[in-house]
């Protein structure tokens, strides 16, 4: 057993236990937005932790998988911003518990002007 | 002990494995449209880290570039699926 090996499948499995718990969040929260923010950003962080855990173990690797991180960093964000942003300008309505929503309040600022 | 990072290995593909059922579960209840695509979102994203396993514990180097393809794939399908239900398609 060497150590490098043992430290990759460590974080591998840290950043599994992120998607994991990305996932219950997309299935039990109550509002596509809130959805959301549970599936992209511990999606994102858990897919990253995965790869280098690989990454790690398999040193030869290493530089296809870097790419890989980088695109996952690039894109995620991306695809998510524009599910929001289809989302919101659709109307779909936020769950009753949400306190604020700073993007309406913008809105009908410029509508008043 | 001397097989420990393979079992852990394993493990985390359980993991990573319940995720995906989570997310298709969604996909297959979620009211509107939005809500599908994000789980698809959610999903695609889960299982490049699923086939990057696969590639670990079958010890090939293909299917790194089957990932590579694959996330590419998935992030043009998902932003095309959000300009159309913004209606800009």
């Amino acid at each position: 057993m060497s150590w490098n090996s043992l430290l990759g499948s460590i974080i591998t499995l840290l950043g599994s236990i992120f998607l994991f718990l990305g996932a219950l969040g997309v299935y039990r929260m109550p509002d596509l937005y809130n959805r959301m923010q549970a599936g992209t950003k511990s999606t994102t962080l858990g897919t990253m932790l995965t790869l280098l855990g690989i990454g790690i173990c398999h040193y030869e690797w290493l530089g296809q998988v870097l790419i890989l991180i980088i695109f996952i960093a690039l894109t995620n964000p991306i695809s998510s911003h524009a599910l929001a942003r289809a989302a919101h300008f659709k109307g779909i309505p936020l769950t009753a518990k949400s306190v604020t929503d700073k993007l309406k309040e913008e809105e009908s600022k410029a509508e008043v002007l | 002990m001397d097989k420990l990072p393979e079992i852990i290995l394993h493990i985390s593909t359980y993991f990573v494995s319940a995720g995906i059922i989570l997310a298709t579960l969604r996909l297959i209840k979620g009211p509107t449209m939005a809500d599908r695509a994000v789980a698809l979102d959610t999903f695609t994203v889960i299982s490049i880290s699923l086939i990057v396993l696969i590639a670990c514990i079958a010890g090939r180097v293909i299917f790194l570039d089957v990932g590579m393809v694959y996330a590419i794939l998935s992030f043009i399908g998902v932003v095309a699926v959000a300009r159309y239900i913004e209606g800009g398609l």
